[in-house]
């Protein structure tokens, strides 16, 4: 992952909520065995309806984008991540966010930040027609018109995000730990290990 | 005395390899299923870096939402290509990837296959008390066995793969109380509907729930998976049932299930698992099982439900400016007028199958009202999909598809089908569905599909009439 530590530019104002994941990239876009390239499936639904956001040259390559309450649910596909990864999106901004989405945004270096609701009808506003600076270490939101907003970020996730971690390699490093756990598992609970075979 | 715990609080803590200082905590996990779409990014990861897979012993891989439901072997026995080649090679990759990894394999012609989550519970391979994940936010489902189940995204199926833990930070926990007695015609998916409709989509955002009261407990293992199923479909990543009699007697004698003395130790310790009774939740919310109707969705999100006997809402009545702007746009793509009734709503497909109703009792459910009866003729497709190949052979065993074919519908070979729209199984644009499905999002039954959520006799009831049904009028 790539370290990131701040986002700036245009925002797609889409604002609505309960946006799900079958909506960011729809099924038929899954059948991928790799993880580029769904860009062009993202969103599709809704870049169907003209005069959409997503195809207003105003936006156009707009690294934010602003949306209404509890986006990314649904599904658990990670696809969405990368869908709007490669349509070159780099931060969202909503009041919710599922636990789901959150976590795979977070997995590939996309933020997703959560502000209150007039914040956010603020941010619709400033998108029409101004940049957005999101900028991780401080953990605000601000715009042109000395707004500012601040957020909330887990510290482990910050740390993550601005150093690039790899978090397989770091949870290798505690290898030791995971076998100590097997061992003292399978000794009160030798039950655990399922009959496959 | 001991801190009194809830059930979840019992398994996260039995389950920590490591808390650091800011409160994430390394969480082992028990179970890992493994379907073809979301695992092939996740693969080809370990393999640039060189990793193996730590436990292939706890991880077991079925195809399930890319596969066609039609025949998959001809008339020699001879194994049907996949014609989409996409789907195919899909399917190819994980074929290669379980034994390149160690990891077993349930084929696609095998009796055992069937979707993952139906699979897990019948196989005994999901237990109580276990932590088990998969690349799929209804792995929720299990937790109708008392385990935490929850859905992962790709990168975290290969962090499991390499690490078999994640890195997680405790959620809050929710009850949600059914009490109670469930009237005819309701069953287990009418509950979850109508806890969906009171909580929202994200009323569980950042919780794991616990499902109780006499309701819960009066359900069989079928109907609290169906339950558990959903939790994702009101923001929870997981659900949870508290294990007891009726779990431990489904999951007797199941091939992967423990035997013996062993099985004897784990029930003691499954019995261990309960709330206790000083224990605390974050919030709790309280359902009366009297307001429950056999329920349906009129809009594109899970929580736009009403009883069957209600009528299509007007958005200028909902309080929540955002929401009305939302229920505009949900009617224009459903098609739908204010102040129809429900049951004046015509249907031209009906599904019965997928992770929250395809198991032995919902396809009972089904028969019963189907009995006798034809589908109506403006019903163009209904297509019945058993959740595994056990399913299929028991409800074949049991005259189920004699009744289902009678009637009109097409009796199917198990996977995800009609759900999600990724395989042929898909309901054309601009035509209804009665689905007993998970979703009515936007496209998800094929693009510009309309899908309204249902129960397994409600979705038959609406194969008869060829319009959504009150049930209860069908009964007798």
């Amino acid at each position: 992952m790539k370290p990131i530590s701040s986002v700036i530019g245009r925002a797609y104002p889409l604002g609505l909520k309960n946006i799900d994941t079958d909506i960011i990239i729809p099924a038929a876009w899954l059948k991928t065995i790799s993880r580029s390239g769904l860009g062009k499936g993202a969103f599709q639904s809704l870049r169907e309806v003209s005069g959409n956001v997503f195809d207003d040259p105003a936006y156009a390559g707009a690294p934010i984008l602003i949306a209404g309450d509890n986006f990314g649910c649904g599904s658990s596909r990670e696809h969405a991540a990368w869908a709007m990864a490669d349509l070159g999106i780099s931060a969202v901004i909503a009041p919710s966010f599922s636990d789901i989405f959150s976590g795979n945004a977070f997995k590939n270096g996309l933020l997703a930040i959560v502000l209150p609701q007039d914040a956010i009808d603020r941010l619709m506003e400033v998108a029409q027609t101004d940049s957005i600076h999101i900028d991780l270490e401080t953990q605000t939101v601000t715009t042109p018109f000395q707004d500012r907003f601040a957020f909330e970020i887990d510290p482990f996730r910050k740390h993550c995000l601005m150093n690039g971690v790899d978090e397989i390699g770091l949870t290798l490093k505690s290898s030791d730990a995971i076998s100590t756990y097997e061992t003292k598992i399978s000794a009160q609970q030798p039950w655990l290990t399922p009959n496959i075979a | 005395m001991p801190t009194p715990q809830t059930l979840y609080e019992k398994i996260w803590n039995a389950h920590v390899v490591e808390q650091r200082d800011d409160g994430t905590c390394l969480i082992f996990i028990d179970r890992h299923l493994v379907h073809e779409v979301t695992s092939p990014q996740a693969f080809e990861g370990l393999r640039v870096a060189g990793r193996r897979v730590r436990r292939p012993d706890l991880t077991l891989a079925v195809p399930d939402h890319n596969l066609p439901t039609t025949a998959r072997l001809d008339g020699n026995g001879q194994h049907v290509p996949i014609a989409d080649p996409e789907s195919a090679q899909q399917l190819e990759a994980l074929e290669r990837n379980a034994p390149e990894f160690g990891i077993a394999y349930i084929n696609a012609t095998d009796i055992k296959q069937g979707i993952v989550h139906v699979v897990g519970p019948e196989q005994g391979f999901s237990l109580p008390g276990t932590t088990i994940v998969c690349g799929d936010s209804h792995t929720a489902c299990h937790g109708g066995l008392g385990a935490l189940a929850f859905g992962i995204g790709t990168s975290e199926v290969e962090h499991v793969l390499a690490t078999q833990t994640l890195q997680l930070t405790r959620s809050k926990s929710m009850e949600v109380r059914v009490e109670g007695e469930l009237g005819p015609g309701v069953s287990a998916k009418d509950v979850v509907l109508h806890i969906t409709g009171v909580l929202g989509a994200s009323g569980g955002t950042g919780h794991v729930i616990e499902y109780t009261g006499a309701v819960i407990r009066a359900l069989s293992i079928e109907g609290r998976l169906t339950i558990s199923n959903m939790a994702i479909e009101h923001g929870a990543r997981a659900g949870l049932v508290a294990p007891d009699d009726t779990t431990f007697a489904y999951l007797k004698g199941r091939p992967m299930a423990p035997k013996g003395a062993q099985w004897d130790a784990a029930v003691a310790y499954w019995r261990s698992l309960a709330t206790d009774t000083a224990a605390v939740y974050d919030k709790v919310v309280t359902i009366n099982a009297a307001d429950i109707a056999p329920s349906v969705t009129w809009g594109t999100s899970p929580e736009d439900v009403l009883p069957i006997t209600g009528i299509v809402p007007d958005p200028s009545t909902f309080a929540d400016p955002s929401k009305q702007e939302a229920a505009k746009k949900s009617l224009a793509y459903m098609g739908l007028t204010p102040g129809t009734a429900m049951t004046d709503i015509e249907v031209q497909n009906v599904f019965i199958g997928s992770c929250t109703n395809s198991r032995i009792e919902d396809l009972r459910a089904a028969a019963a009202i189907l009995k006798g009866r034809k589908k109506a003729a403006n019903v163009k497709w209904a297509i019945v999909v058993p959740g595994s190949g056990l399913v299929k052979h028991q409800a074949e065993a049991e005259g189920l598809h004699r009744i289902f074919i009678d009637a009109g519908l097409e009796w199917r070979e198990p996977g995800c089908s009609a759900c999600l729209g990724m395989n042929p199984d898909k309901v054309p644009a601009g035509e209804r569905c009665a689905s007993t499905s998970n979703r009515n999002f936007v496209g998800r039954q094929g693009p510009g599909a309309r899908t309204h959520l249902v129960s397994p006799a409600m979705a038959a009831a609406a194969a008869v009439t060829g319009k959504l049904t009150d049930v209860r009028e069908l009964m007798n």
